[in-house]
């Protein structure tokens, strides 16, 4: 082993990106994806959504005491969680679909990573300037120039981060209200709490780790690989036509040369410090903005646009073996992807449009499994759950069938009638029930128990025993 | 004054001693360790003004220790959670100290507290004979039916809570059954319990066992079998036997009764706690009104 020998490096030093501005078809596209995005998430917890007296107006609200999800005409309570599920399902498939078609686009305009840091990098440049100055300033001494333009920029930053804390906890609390009780300071510890967690992780990501995070925190930007294939989108750089690259001169001939002139803006205003001509790469987001860079230079030196471009690899065999270019929307993973989607989407609807708007349970005693009485009938206890999920006060008669000449008693405060059972809009009613029959010939017997609402539109049935010695 | 002796190898000052050709090298610990050290020391000064710390011979202070400058002791603060339960329980107790058992069961509030009250006092201390659901077994009844042996009411149930059966309290419930076999003859106590047998079963019956039932057992049992709450006496007529409805049974009970005891509750439970517990029997099923 020799002292000249290079150690292996376990470490890579990051490289912070300074992106370059530009202006282009995609970066137009990624401001509106900005604006929208942002805009949903700042101001969707405002927007009301009327549902009567007996419950919030807030048109999307996940009411943690209160145990209720709300999403417009959707109102779910913990038990029905498992649409929360559907959605996610619906999100990760939906995901998977569109990364086969169109490659990383989830990661290149709308990831909440990708969003902020785009945010923060604008905020800097306003601040700081663009690309060389930015680098030039980071290098350069502690100078009072140097020290005022950092705290601005860090200071909007937290106050960005402040912001996205702040919607945050809104979704989970009348907005309105809260907005007033933050403006005066009167936050619970858990709501503060948040905010101050998500101010930090905002700033931490967006203002700090950013491409990084892409790199080495999500698992997403790693198996994305695995839906793509052929046909599907990705930006590229076309080395059949731009290479032998190098520097031109205008006048100067294109014959036996490429297009590329060697500029290197794609480089420069990339986000995440890649070349995208060393090919598809782990770190690439796919936000295009070094195809907006090279049209740019493109027209400047009159070649024709997309030396960088979307592009399929299916589409650069059939250019090389010149058969015509066609990418097939229908393929057997996208066909996959959207069979699934459908399935899961016509569960979920069916199951919406199916949402009960009662349910019944009854749990039988365990101890004593039943009573004999003086006279010799038999007694069975149960405790019953007569669930309204409506915005209406219910009276539910409760009835039994299934054995002979069962009678049912309340067992509760006031000793309410059977038929008469009032269960409160929007809440749960348990009642003690004493069903006592003369001795059946069974030791167990089915009994049913019937929930209906007065007006008879709400009929709930449960499935129960009825449990003697039956001898 | 030695020489200061190194270690060739690593070059460390060593501490002088040595064992066996070994010998110790001076590493100290680190700067940054020494610190931290030191400055728990000085925190731990700190700690004993501010909290208990010490114990003392005396026994001064709470429980025989510094009590530090804020006061705070562990003993404190249970007291303290203490008595935030107790004033939480403060609000439904005074109202369901005042009220009658007909103002509790028409009160929704009322009722779910001594029902709540009533359930966990009966799991701590009556479950053990009368089972978690009050199912009692052979000898010990069931609290779930609507048999009765001192009565079903509240305040009746109230009282056997309170003072027990056959317990060492005046005002104990008592009854006591003679033992039969020194009376009858064999024969005879058969007879008195098929007689016994069908006041409930409807079953026929030895004329004899009629004639000995109304001579020496229906003062206390009424001579349709139906009992005497006042006395204690168990109706004999119902499908509930305290211990057991065979043949057998009844005439090993007439030979030689056997009389379970309850203790006296009011030795261990508050009035109120008693009062839950009576509510919560009363709503197990068989509760009476009046």
């Amino acid at each position: 082993m020799s002292d000249a020998a290079q150690p292996i490096k376990y470490f890579e030093k990051r490289e912070r990106a300074y992106p370059k501005r530009i202006w282009g078809k995609y970066r137009k596209l990624k401001w509106i994806a900005m604006i929208v995005t942002l805009g949903i998430y700042y101001l969707a917890p405002f927007l009301r959504w009327d549902r009567g007296p007996h419950a919030p107006d807030q048109a999307i609200l996940i009411d943690m005491s209160a145990q209720r999800g709300y999403f417009f005409f959707i109102e779910i309570w913990p038990q029905e969680v498992y649409y929360l599920t559907g959605i996610l399902v619906l999100a990760a498939v939906a995901l998977f679909f569109v990364t086969s078609l169109a490659g990383r686009v989830w990661c290149g305009y709308t990831c909440p990573q990708t969003v902020w840091t785009d945010l923060f990098v604008w905020v800097e440049r306003i601040i700081q300037g663009d690309r060389v100055k930015r680098m030039k300033l980071a290098k350069g001494p502690w100078s009072l120039e140097k020290i005022w333009k950092f705290a601005l920029t860090h200071s909007l930053w937290i106050v960005i981060g402040m912001l996205t804390g702040g919607a945050w906890v809104f979704y989970f609390n009348d907005a309105p209200t809260l907005l007033e009780q933050i403006i005066h300071f009167e936050v619970p510890w858990s709501v503060g709490g948040w905010i101050v967690a998500l101010t930090f992780s905002t700033y931490l990501m967006a203002g700090f780790a950013r491409e990084q995070v892409c790199m080495y925190m999500c698992p997403y930007s790693r198996f994305q690989s695995a839906m793509f294939d052929k046909e599907t989108m990705v930006i590229g750089y076309d080395e059949d036509r731009g290479e032998p690259r190098g520097r031109h001169k205008k006048g100067d001939t294109w014959e036996g040369r490429g297009d590329c002139v060697d500029c290197t803006l794609c480089v420069q205003v990339c986000p995440v410090g890649i070349d995208i001509r060393d090919g598809l790469q782990m770190e690439c987001i796919a936000c295009g903005l070094c195809v907006d860079a090279c049209n740019q230079i493109m027209e400047k030196v009159e070649r024709p646009a997309g030396l960088i471009r979307y592009d399929t690899t299916h589409n650069r065999e059939a250019r090389l073996s010149g058969k015509p270019e066609i990418t097939h929307v229908m393929r057997p993973r996208t066909f996959w992807y959207m069979s699934v989607l459908v399935v899961v989407g016509g569960i979920m609807l069916y199951g919406l449009l199916n949402r009960s708007a009662s349910e019944l349970h009854v749990l039988h005693d365990r101890n004593p499994l039943y009573v004999t009485l003086s006279d010799g009938t038999i007694r069975n206890g149960y405790d019953i759950r007569i669930l309204n999920k409506t915005h209406e006060d219910i009276l539910f008669k409760l009835s039994v069938d299934g054995v002979q000449n069962a009678q049912v008693r309340i067992q509760a405060a006031g000793n309410p009638d059977p038929s008469a059972l009032l269960v409160y809009a929007d809440s749960v009613a348990h009642y003690r029930v004493f069903v006592s029959a003369p001795k059946p010939s069974t030791a167990r017997s089915t009994l049913t128990f019937t929930a209906a609402s007065a007006s008879g539109d709400i009929i709930e049935t449960y499935s129960g025993i009825f449990l003697s010695t039956g001898r | 004054m030695s020489k200061i002796d190194k270690d060739e190898h690593s070059g460390v000052e060593t501490t002088g001693h040595e064992w066996d050709g070994i010998k110790e090298l001076n590493n100290p610990a680190p700067r940054w360790w020494l610190g931290v050290f030191v400055i728990t020391v000085i925190w731990s000064i700190g700690y004993w003004v501010v909290y208990p710390a010490w114990p003392t011979l005396s026994g001064d202070g709470e429980r025989g220790g510094t009590t530090g400058n804020t006061g705070w002791t562990q003993y404190s603060q249970l007291a303290e959670s203490q008595a935030e339960i107790m004033a939480r329980r403060a609000a439904y107790l005074d109202r369901f100290d005042a009220a009658t058992f007909e103002a509790i069961q028409a009160d929704n509030g009322l009722y779910a507290f001594a029902l709540a009250g009533g359930a966990s006092a009966f799991k701590d201390n009556c479950a053990t004979c009368h089972g978690t659901g009050g199912a009692g077994a052979s000898g010990y009844p069931n609290l779930n039916d609507d048999d009765w042996l001192w009565g079903g009411t509240v305040d009746a149930i109230e009282e056997t809570i309170k003072f027990g059966i056959r317990a060492n309290h005046d005002e104990t419930r008592f009854s006591e059954m003679p033992a039969f076999a020194d009376i009858f003859a064999e024969d005879e106590i058969s007879d008195i319990a098929d007689y016994v047998l069908s006041f409930s079963t409807n079953t026929i019956y030895p004329t004899r066992g009629k004639t000995l039932y109304d001579e020496q057992c229906s003062l206390c049992h009424a001579e349709d079998g139906t009992g005497d709450r006042f006395q204690g006496a168990p109706n004999l007529s119902d499908a509930i036997w305290f211990y057991g409805g065979k043949k057998g049974e009844i005439e090993a009970q007439i030979r030689r009764p056997k009389h379970g005891v309850m203790p006296n509750w009011n030795v261990r439970l508050s009035d109120s706690t008693i009062r839950q517990l009576a509510i919560y029997v009363h709503s197990l099923g068989g509760g009476e009104t009046e």
